[in-house]
């Protein structure tokens, strides 16, 4: 069959869309991809001549402590981050969106942190921990907050944790309020018709309504926790004693001044397996409670 | 029972509104702080909390004149403005453009479906692992500058991008295009004059997700500029650490500025902002 004229345009001009389209992610993702995969098994330093060393870098990585160290504190972050974000988002999503005054401002406020940027956000909260908390302390007689959190290697990771949450609670919030907006007010009547309130009425009846909101909340805020950089470099710089390097950072120091180019690549490709194995995980096991639902 | 509960949606929550109220606090004491340190002289820098929250002696705008020196602002200032700005306008048009030639061929071609899923995949790739190698890349075909920059943007927010567009041209009946063809006119034509103009709630989504994304973003120019000398606005705030040293007061004029620009541009277009992440987010 031959197409009309009409029909024939169509797909020429969709095809000459697509086409450059495809070739440029192709260049600036696929391809970057692709080297970095094959970056991954040479000695590469970043200048100079390299040698393979077939599956060597990634047998390193599991022995390499700093590497270690870097998993730890990216997934200690990462699960201290999104269940404190998604507690305190929920709180402030079920208060935002009940009858209180002066709504919309006070809605407008809360987003604040998302807009900002997380470096300089970092450097403000940065001076917060060195400055200010350890002054509250000794004021008070606290004896946990008397010194900077960001000078001890057991408590540097809970600054940036807290960092981290004040502007991803900003974040989650917006998505669960848009969540609570599409539960029909006819659902709380019924509930209270049956003398459900609240905390039983918020699991047995709001909770079930929003779980695909909550989903995503848990999907969007574990990966941009895994991939933290910004907070990192304005807080600690990976330290102290490489206390709160995140895999991000380490990949960016070593790899791109370290000398460690090949090795990096490797660990770059199992951060990635890593992301895209969480992603799918989450998404399976929330799609199944979707569905029980 | 019922008419308790009717009365009770009536009333305004005021337990719920004086803690949300009190909650702010946490919001505004790391800004409020920000503020009075950029207004204060390095004399008056007490090593109590006193120093750093109570009023400056005199309000003054030197330390921001001296960050703007320091940090050659309105460089920096630019160059955030130009790479969102064009990046901006780029993912309009050919996300835009991406969105409607894969969204409106998916259905019949599996060489569209497979494009799509290829393109929104990259979603699940951290910069992380594109990081070294892009900056061989830009610089071996000379764009490790701010080309480069937003060329790599241009990609990296493609995937959500063309998920929103091509969400979004689903809900939007065909027949406006067909009689749009069987009248004569191209589908190049057609685009630009019918669909593009009907996408514009979608476009005003991409516009804010991506400059946010864009001007925020630190690390794609960090690696990719470093060494020429071209800051964007954060990645001032990083380079020019070391001559803040520990003057403080001229360092938090300096975020400060930083801050303003995003600040503003929240307080004025704060409606589309909030809808567009949500839409950015949800669909």
């Amino acid at each position: 069959m031959k197409l009309s004229r009409g029909a024939q345009d169509r797909k020429r001009t969709f095809l000459l869309i697509t086409i450059p389209v495809v070739i440029l992610f192709f260049l600036f993702n696929t391809l970057p991809l692709i080297q970095g995969f094959i970056y991954s098994f040479t000695n590469f330093k970043g200048y100079g001549s390299y040698d393979w060393v077939g599956l060597r870098n990634y047998r390193d990585l599991f022995t390499d402590a700093r590497v270690g160290k870097s998993y730890l504190f990216t997934f200690k972050y990462a699960l201290a981050g999104t269940v404190i974000t998604n507690v305190i988002s929920l709180i402030l999503a079920l208060g935002l969106n009940s009858k209180i005054k002066g709504k919309s401002v006070l809605r407008g406020i809360y987003f604040i942190p998302n807009v900002l940027g997380g470096l300089v956000v970092g450097y403000i909260f940065s001076f917060i921990f060195t400055y200010i908390l350890p002054a509250v302390g000794q004021n008070l007689g606290i004896e946990w907050l008397s010194s900077s959190m960001l000078s001890s290697t057991g408590k540097a990771w809970m600054a940036i944790v807290v960092v981290g949450c004040w502007q991803a609670i900003a974040m989650n919030t917006i998505i669960y309020i848009s969540g609570l907006q599409t539960v029909p007010e006819d659902v709380y009547e019924a509930g209270s018709i049956d003398g459900v309130y609240g905390w039983k009425k918020f699991w047995s009846l709001t909770f079930p309504l929003i779980v695909p909101f909550f989903s995503i909340n848990m999907v969007l805020s574990m990966k941009n926790f895994l991939m933290v950089f910004d907070q990192v470099m304005a807080l600690t710089k990976g330290g102290p004693s490489q206390s709160t390097e995140s895999i991000s950072y380490l990949i960016y120091n070593n790899g791109m001044s370290g000398g460690q180019f090949g090795f990096q690549s490797a660990n770059a490709v199992l951060f990635f397996v890593v992301i895209v194995a969480i992603s799918v995980f989450q998404l399976i096991v929330t799609g199944k409670k979707e569905e029980q639902l | 029972m019922k008419r308790s509960t009717n009365k009770q949606t009536r009333e305004v929550n005021w337990a719920a509104t004086i803690l949300l109220v009190i909650g702010c606090l946490t919001i505004f004491f790391p800004l409020y702080m920000a503020v009075i340190i950029a207004f204060k002289q390095p004399s008056e820098m007490t090593n109590d909390i006193a120093g750093a929250l109570s009023f400056p002696a005199q309000w003054s705008f030197s330390n921001f004149a001296e960050a703007m020196r320091v940090t050659d602002f309105w460089n920096s200032l630019g160059n955030s403005v130009m790479i969102t700005g064009i990046t901006v306008v780029l993912a309009i048009v050919i996300h835009s453009l991406a969105g409607y030639a894969v969204g409106r061929s998916m259905k019949s071609s599996k060489f569209y479906s497979f494009v799509y899923l290829y393109i929104v995949s990259g979603m699940f790739v951290p910069f992380a692992i594109l990081m070294m190698p892009v900056v061989k890349e830009t610089a071996a075909l000379g764009i490790a500058n701010r080309v480069g920059v937003i060329i790599l943007y241009t990609v990296f927010f493609m995937p959500l991008n063309l998920m929103l567009y091509k969400g979004y041209l689903t809900n939007i009946p065909i027949a406006l295009e067909e009689a749009a063809r069987v009248d004569g006119a191209t589908t190049w034509k057609t685009y630009w004059s019918i669909v593009f103009p009907i996408m514009k709630p979608m476009h005003a989504t991409v516009a804010v997700l991506t400059a946010m994304s864009a001007w925020n973003d630190v690390m794609t120019s960090l690696v990719i500029m470093s060494g020429t000398g071209v800051n964007t606005l954060p990645l001032a705030q990083l380079n020019f650490q070391t001559q803040f040293g520990t003057n403080y007061n001229l360092a938090f004029a300096s975020y400060l500025l930083a801050l303003l620009p995003i600040l503003l541009f929240y307080i004025v277009c704060q409606k589309q902002i909030l809808n567009g992440v949500v839409n950015g987010a949800v669909k």
